[in-house]
């Protein structure tokens, strides 16, 4: 009973044991978070030793009532090597590589065993998603688990909350435990393909040349929008994908861009303003060119390399949120 | 929200696989191959066939067989179980369908729970080996299959380690379970059964004196090498001519069989007279008759025992249970000589027409003496001047089977002499009658306990004289006088056919017996023999004499949590050396401070590294080098092995001056 509570409502066992989530660094499980119940197997057996007791006792079989108890210290012995196979161990998290928002992020979590024993057979769990992953790990080794974090808005996106579980040895007992840490993964704005800015009147006024589409050199495919020419709709593509899609050209590879918020349509709300900008910068990017950002406040000057990119992508991530 | 993904390590989600099974038919052999022959052969074959089928399916990758094919095959072998023994109930029978029925589960497995389940079966088919028997050798198989058995459920959890390592881990359990068994078997309240009816076969096939004598009985007894009891003296054991251990007393005789008959019961009054007191602990083998033995005279009741008129000691219920009791007996001492009228007619009885001959000698003894003690020596002095062959295989007698005896064939065993003279006796007017027993037994070579086995098995008269009251004559010894003062074998004619045990040449095999028997016995009193009365003995040894069930439970609860602790406890151990990362920096850290350059509290790594490298710039590119790594393996994704060797040994390479 006490364990369905605490999985149910898992922030009254960290609440009772002043663990305040999420935790920073390194979390050991220590005795006293870590949870254990029988599991189903664990009642039949109970169930096999009352069998055997009662036939011990009614044939006064001596040596029957030694195996009943033998068994009885072996669901003991069971119960402290389960919370043994999960206590103590070290979890961190480590770097999770940003995504964009509707792809999966990836925590990764060390469970270190910190051991002479080996952890067989231990599930990490995300209690929010579902994404799990059963590891073993050595004697003195640290295992790593990935867990697929479904990231669906931008911003910040905190890993949450992971059950440990382990049934080891007999499957007679399950020992489990929370853990929250301090991990979060940047989620940068779903990104919008479409066609690069034309250069603004204030870009091409000065020194800086905007890139401009051009029909010279063919730089890559975009997703067809209704304005695009039909001569430039890529219909190879069309014919295998039957997905839409618009050659892009390049006049000059060499020019600086500026992806200016101000070039927006007036009607896109604040997410769609933000996508479109995202998919500017990885195209952008992608075509090799010198691009600088500016949103209400900010400014990001032209360069590029993949540091820019996360830089004008994380500025996007975290624009206007608290 | 679709629904979460199933939780991989709940059993129902996890596949058996072919190491799996082969782990769980190993275990289930171990615990069915004792039944293998005893059972009916088709069962053994069909197991063994149920076993290989499921083999057979792992390894082809083959569907299991659809349920209503096991269903059939179940229906089959009940109907076959139920023609074999006529009932599906009952020891041999259930034993037997537990077996088939593991064999059918084995079949319907498809997932690890069904696995688990096998497992648990494992562990309880192990009880039903201890029905047969309960010895060392048996106690040493439990164990194995409990090593296996438990190897096969951690291995269910662990399907990617190695068997050794499952192995090991089952042997780390069974250990730490020990301590609470050993408390668990000690203070367990035992309640005594049986809970529900036996089923009727529960006692058969033990060997042992019975209520009747017919000749040859006794002689077939004595080929048993059986244990009927064993007896443990306070101080002096009594001579081998004083062991008489006085069993069921016979008094209707038909010409042949002498049979018990009724037997009243009465208040049990000490002895008058006698020599020699002996005080001593019996521990009874179950013979399933409530005889107890006892040395003659016998001057105390066992507790839960009735005491009847011709002195013998019924246990209230069949000896089913090996039995312990304390007893004092008086060598030569005398109930009295008061005897009931009825009594006195009834040990004068004999079959009409019966052995006239030797009813002719009788008379002829009775004309010519003048008191019955006067019979009684002049019929043993007949005994030993004819000189009869003491032999294990007499030739068969006819109807009138003391005639026969005595002037036909002229040899038997101790049930021939002694109903030979109680015959004579009543015929001669001397009431008369034949006691069963043993006699003898011998003190085991290691721990000194006698063993009195069925090849002791004796028989005796005693005969009624006035004023004395019954008297034990013993024809068998007038005759052949060595018999009273060693075994069997010594007093056995020269060739005659012995027990294979006898033989005198086999020394050396008596001696390892002994030993055996010697730790058998403390087996049989100290784990086999441990029950309610050894329990109460255990705790007003400790110092709590009069414990109920309620205190034991305390204690026990009390010991067991105890032992929880201690496990808790060994769990709780350091389990590793410091992090190796962090020691290797902290060797580099001392060797810098050494040379001056102390780490301030806050200073991280790489600042420290940096201050470090300019302080000693000759060393500057391994501090350099070193603190980078260092970096790299306590804040990056991964520490490996080697990475960490590399820290350590540049720290240790590190030269500053």
């Amino acid at each position: 009973m006490i364990g369905a509570l605490l999985e149910r409502y898992p922030q009254l066992a960290n609440r009772i044991w002043g663990f305040t989530p999420p935790e920073h660094g390194v979390i050991v499980l220590v005795h006293r978070r870590v949870y254990i119940l029988p599991t189903r197997l664990g009642w039949m057996f109970a169930a096999t030793l009352g069998i055997l007791l009662a036939g011990s006792i009614n044939y006064a079989l001596s040596l029957g009532f030694a195996l009943t108890f033998t068994l009885g210290g072996l669901g003991l012995a069971a119960m402290v090597h389960t919370a043994r196979n999960l206590a103590r161990m070290a979890v961190s998290s480590g770097r999770a590589e940003p995504v964009f928002a509707g792809e999966s992020a990836q925590f990764r979590l060390h469970l270190d065993g910190r051991a002479r024993f080996d952890r067989p057979a231990i599930l990490a769990r995300h209690l929010g998603c579902g994404a799990q992953l059963v590891v073993s790990i050595a004697a003195h080794a640290i295992g790593e688990v990935a867990l697929a974090v479904p990231a669906t808005k931008r911003g910040w996106l905190p890993l949450g909350r992971v059950m440990l579980e382990t049934r080891f040895p007999l499957g007679i007992f399950r020992a489990w435990s929370y853990v929250e840490p301090d991990a979060r993964c940047l989620v940068y704005p779903r990104a919008e393909h479409s066609p690069l800015p034309r250069s603004s009147p204030e870009a091409t006024a000065g020194a800086v040349r905007a890139l401009a589409p051009g029909n010279e050199d063919f730089t890559g495919l975009r997703a067809y929008q209704l304005s695009d020419s039909p001569r430039h709709v890529a219909w190879k593509s069309v014919a295998r994908t039957e997905e839409m899609l618009t050659k892009q050209f390049s006049g000059e590879a060499a020019a600086e861009l500026w992806l200016d918020w101000g070039l927006l349509p007036a009607g896109l709300g604040l997410e769609q303003r933000l996508s479109r900008l995202a998919g500017w910068v990885v195209a952008a990017e992608r075509s090799g060119a010198r691009y600088g950002m500016r949103l209400p406040g900010i400014e990001i000057a032209p360069e590029r390399g993949s540091a820019h990119r996360a830089a004008c992508l994380q500025a996007l991530a975290l624009y206007q949120l608290p | 929200m679709s629904a979460l993904p199933a939780n991989p390590l709940a059993p129902e989600q996890r596949a058996v696989s072919m190491r799996d099974l082969a782990w769980l038919v190993a275990s289930l052999l171990i615990v069915v191959a004792p039944h293998a022959l005893r059972a009916p052969w088709w069962i053994t074959l069909l197991a063994a066939f149920l076993y290989a089928w499921r083999i057979q399916i792992m390894l082809s990758r083959a569907p299991l067989p659809s349920r209503w094919l096991l269903i059939a095959v179940a229906a089959a072998a009940m109907l076959g179980v139920w023609a074999e023994y006529r009932t599906l109930f009952g020891r041999s029978p259930g034993i037997v369908l537990l077996a088939l029925f593991s064999g059918l589960k084995l079949l319907e497995m498809r997932s690890q729970r069904d696995a688990a389940v096998v497992a648990f079966l494992c562990y309880f088919l192990i009880i039903t080996n201890l029905l047969s028997t309960q010895s060392i050798p048996t106690a040493a198989a439990m164990l194995v299959a409990l090593a296996v058995i438990t190897t096969t459920l951690v291995g269910l959890g662990a399907p990617q380690r190695p068997a050794r390592a499952n192995l090991r881990t089952a042997g780390l359990l069974l250990a730490h379970a020990a301590p609470a068994a050993l408390v668990l078997f000690l203070l367990f309240p035992r309640v005594p059964g049986p809970l529900w009816g036996l089923p009727q076969d529960a006692y058969t096939g033990v060997t042992g004196l019975s209520d009747n004598m017919t000749p040859g009985n006794i002689a077939r007894l004595v080929l048993s090498d059986a244990i009927a009891f064993r007896v443990e003296f306070e101080g002096e054991p009594p001579a081998h001519r004083l062991r008489y251990w006085r069993g069921p007393v016979l008094w209707d005789f038909d010409g042949r069989t002498w049979t018990a008959g009724p037997t009243a019961l009465t208040r049990f009054e000490p002895p008058r007279g006698g020599a020699e007191t002996f005080r001593y602990e019996v521990v009874l083998e179950p013979h399933n008759r409530n005889w107890l033995f006892a040395l003659e005279t016998a001057a105390s009741l066992p507790a839960r025992s009735h005491f009847t008129a011709d002195g013998q000691l019924l246990a209230h219920d069949f000896v089913r249970d090996r039995r312990r009791y304390a007893m004092t007996s008086i060598a030569g001492a005398s109930r009295g000589p008061d005897e009931q009228p009825f009594g006195l007619r009834r040990a004068l009885r004999l079959p009409q027409g019966s052995s006239p001959r030797a009813t002719a000698l009788a008379a002829q003894w009775r004309q010519q003496s003048a008191s019955d003690a006067d019979i009684v020596s002049r019929a043993l002095k007949y005994f030993i001047e004819q000189r009869f062959l003491y032999t294990l295989d007499p030739a068969l007698l006819g109807r009138d089977s003391v005639d026969d005896f005595l002037f036909g064939t002229r040899e038997g065993f101790c049930e021939h002499f002694a109903s030979a003279f109680a015959f004579l006796m009543r015929a001669a007017g001397v009431p008369a009658r034949i006691v069963t027993g043993y006699l003898g037994g011998e003190p085991n070579s290691v721990d000194g306990i006698f063993t009195v086995r069925q090849s002791d098995a004796h028989a005796w008269a005693e005969v009624y004289l006035r004023g004395r009251g019954w008297v034990r004559v013993d024809p068998t010894s007038a005759s052949v006088p060595g018999r009273l003062d060693s075994g069997l074998a010594r007093a056995m004619t020269e060739g005659a056919a012995l027990p294979f045990m006898l033989r005198p040449e086999l020394e050396w095999l008596r001696g390892l017996r002994s030993r055996w028997e010697a730790v058998a016995h403390r087996w049989n009193v100290w784990v086999l023999g441990y029950n309610t009365e050894r329990q109460r003995d255990l705790m007003a040894f400790v110092g709590m004499p009069d414990a109920d069930w309620r205190s034991l439970t305390a204690t026990l609860f009390t010991i067991l949590g105890t032992i929880t602790a201690l496990l808790l406890a060994w769990s709780l151990r350091r389990l590793a050396r410091p992090d190796p990362v962090q020691k290797a920096w902290q060797a580099f850290c001392r060797k810098l401070a050494a040379r001056g350059v102390k780490r301030a509290p806050q200073e991280g790594p790489r600042d420290y590294s940096e201050r470090a490298a300019r302080a000693l710039p000759r060393a500057q590119r391994p501090i350099r080098s070193i603190g980078a790594l260092y970096i790299a393996l306590r804040y990056g994704a991964q520490a490996s092995a080697q990475g960490i060797a590399e820290l350590r040994r540049r720290v240790r390479e590190l030269r500053l001056t």
